[in-house]
């Protein structure tokens, strides 16, 4: 879906998406390097089970959800991309709604 | 510039908390810093910048043409803000700003709720300047929450931070400046564009025409029709879009689109929406202060005086979450609000405060020239604010969708928080940010009353999801708990 220019030269960052090896680069938010990864899902709803993947990129819509080496509900988008970070895709809402604050 | 990066580095106590790092924020930051008052900028991203220069010092493009000259005037700003001895926290999140009580430990200040790698904590401010910014306005059309549907900022965001172009068949629609620009920026950056799907209403060429013969002087005029030649030249232009719809099974792959009645299909990975920006107001609502609802803009935009204080005494709003003016008009907006909490702190007296707001005023009063031909012509179509088709989910974190929203104002649901008891719609994650103007527009239209009647919803804090065990680990004291549980 998406590719990286040729001047994108950052330094590489390794980390794993569902337990797969996937590399990104320094400056990449967890939501760019997914999508430079290929990977376009990243969370399932809790009632219809639909996918969802990143839609604003700047923290509007909540669709990037990620659980990022184990805290559920992190929006990848504004999370800067660390060596050696272990996302999962998110599953559903249950878990979000107890985990979040009052809404 | 003193960068926190951990929690316990923040002091307790500001003169000035300044909620985003955009040209508005900067700019009042870099300037009531100079005239000695202790400031903090708080902001969400990871650079400085907000959505119109983002990672404009730390961007991976260096083919200057490809994002335009435009987007490098953010450097200047930068800079001056990184020279300045503001305090600035990057990837901070703002979940809180509440108004001490006469009475209680807080006296009349601010107390901030702050949340900085997974921890949070509380601050104290005498002065707050909201400068959120404005986000993408909701794009209600059917399949729009399928993966490859994206919104033509996040294209361009992706593009600044990332240097990363879309690949495969991709199609963009919807109308607004910073559709062409998107537009433009991806065609330099080498993206093949299928097709550019406007859906601009073909009369509101002659509503902008009549309504506002002042864009011949406007600074505008030219660079918007240059960008329209460039985009026009170089990929296939559709105009006159009535309908659109995003199909496919887990992921998109097909566009739909209506023009002159015949129905007309494109095979498509990616599909980069956009209808214009509006302000974001979640902070500014949980806060109490005061909106209005513009007709032109098609928002709420809170009221503010000549000195971009709102309704609530000590808060004052600047750039784009004051209503849309645009990026230059954002940093100038920005200096006057500086002004003004500065005279509040009385660090400078009134005369030198108005004697140095006047340049600034002027500058303002230039670049709204032609600003209203722009409001007027991306004005958009009532069909894709409000979603005729039964099954487009409107509030896309509870999965409502049009109908439930339809059956429910017919059931006696007259307002959105009548709707969010009802539905749910509003009540998830994103608190309304995507589904709000829809549900009021909605409501407006099946009453045939006006959206200012109607109203917004009324947000609560915590306006951004913060956790119970970040609010567990609060210290606490009986002004926290009053906070957090309001
Ligand atoms: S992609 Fe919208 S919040 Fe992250």
């Amino acid at each position: 879906m998406f590719r990286r220019l040729p001047e994108a030269t950052g330094a590489p960052i390794p980390f794993t998406f569902d337990g797969r090896e996937m590399v990104g680069r320094r400056g990449d938010t967890v939501a760019a390097a997914l999508l430079a990864a290929g990977i376009s899902v990243c969370r399932t709803m809790a009632v219809s089970g639909a996918p969802r993947g990143p839609y604003c990129m700047m923290g509007v819509c909540f669709d990037c959800l990620v659980t990022i080496d184990g805290a559920a509900n992190r929006q990848g988008c504004l999370v800067l991309l660390v060596e050696g970070m272990r996302i999962k895709t998110q599953a559903g809402a249950p878990q979000a709604q107890a985990e979040e604050g009052a809404t | 510039m003193k960068t926190i990066a951990a929690i316990e580095a923040f002091a307790d106590r500001y003169d000035l908390a300044i909620v985003g790092a955009g040209p508005a924020g900067l700019a009042a930051a870099s300037l009531a810093v100079a005239h000695g008052v202790d400031v903090v900028v708080l902001d969400e991203n990871a650079s400085p910048g907000g959505q119109i220069y983002r990672a404009v010092t730390s961007t991976p493009m260096t083919r200057r043409e490809i994002l335009g000259e435009d987007y490098w005037r953010g450097v200047e700003l930068v800079q001056e803000f990184s020279g300045s001895a503001s305090s600035y926290a990057p990837s901070t999140t703002v979940w809180n700003v509440a108004r001490g009580l006469d009475g209680d430990s807080l006296g009349r200040d601010f107390e901030i709720g702050v949340s900085l790698r997974g921890k949070a904590r509380l601050l104290r401010a005498k002065e707050v300047i909201l400068a959120t910014g404005a986000q993408e306005r909701p794009f209600p059309i059917p399949g729009w929450t399928l993966p490859g549907v994206m919104t033509a900022g996040a294209a361009q965001i992706a593009l600044k931070s990332s240097g990363l172009v879309p690949d495969g068949h991709l199609v963009l629609a919807g109308t607004g400046p910073l559709l062409y620009l998107v537009a433009a920026q991806l065609i330099e950056a080498g993206a093949s564009i299928r097709a550019l799907l406007d859906t601009t209403p073909r009369a509101n060429w002659m509503s902008a025409l009549t309504a506002t013969p002042g864009f011949l002087a406007s600074p505008y005029l030219a660079k918007g029709l240059a960008l329209l030649r460039m985009v026009h030249r170089r990929l296939d232009v559709v105009g006159g879009i009535t309908a659109l719809r995003a199909e496919g099974q887990k992921r998109l792959n097909r566009v739909a689109f209506e023009r002159a009645g015949r129905r007309t299909e494109l095979d498509c990975d990616l599909l980069l929406l956009h209808q214009g920006i509006v302000p974001s107001i979640n902070l500014s609502n949980a806060i109490g202060c005061a909106h209005d609802w513009d007709d032109v803009q098609l928002a709420f935009r809170p009221q503010v005086d000549a000195w971009f204080a709102s309704t609530v005494q000590g808060v004052a709003i600047a750039g784009d979450s004051a209503g849309i003016a645009g990026g230059e008009s954002a940093a100038a907006r920005g200096r006057i609000a500086a002004l003004g909490a500065a005279f509040r702190l009385e660090r400078i007296g009134a005369g030198q405060r108005d004697r140095d707001a006047a340049p600034l005023r002027a500058e303002l009063a230039l670049l709204a020239r032609g600003r209203r031909f722009l409001d007027v012509f991306h004005r958009p179509a009532k069909a894709f604010r409000v979603p005729s088709d039964d099954a487009t989910l409107v509030c896309r974190c509870e999965e409502v969708s049009a109908k439930t929203i339809r059956e429910t104002v017919m059931l006696g649901a007259c307002g959105p928080n009548q709707m969010k008891a009802f539905t749910r719609c509003g009540m998830g994650p994103c608190q309304g940010r995507l589904c709000g103007l829809t549900v009021t527009e909605m409501i407006t239209d099946a009453r045939a009353v006006s959206p200012a009647e109607v109203g917004y919803y009324r947000l609560r804090p915590p306006v951004k999801p913060v956790t119970l065990a970040e609010i567990a680990a609060l210290p606490q004291t009986a002004d926290a708990e009053k906070a957090v549980a309001r």
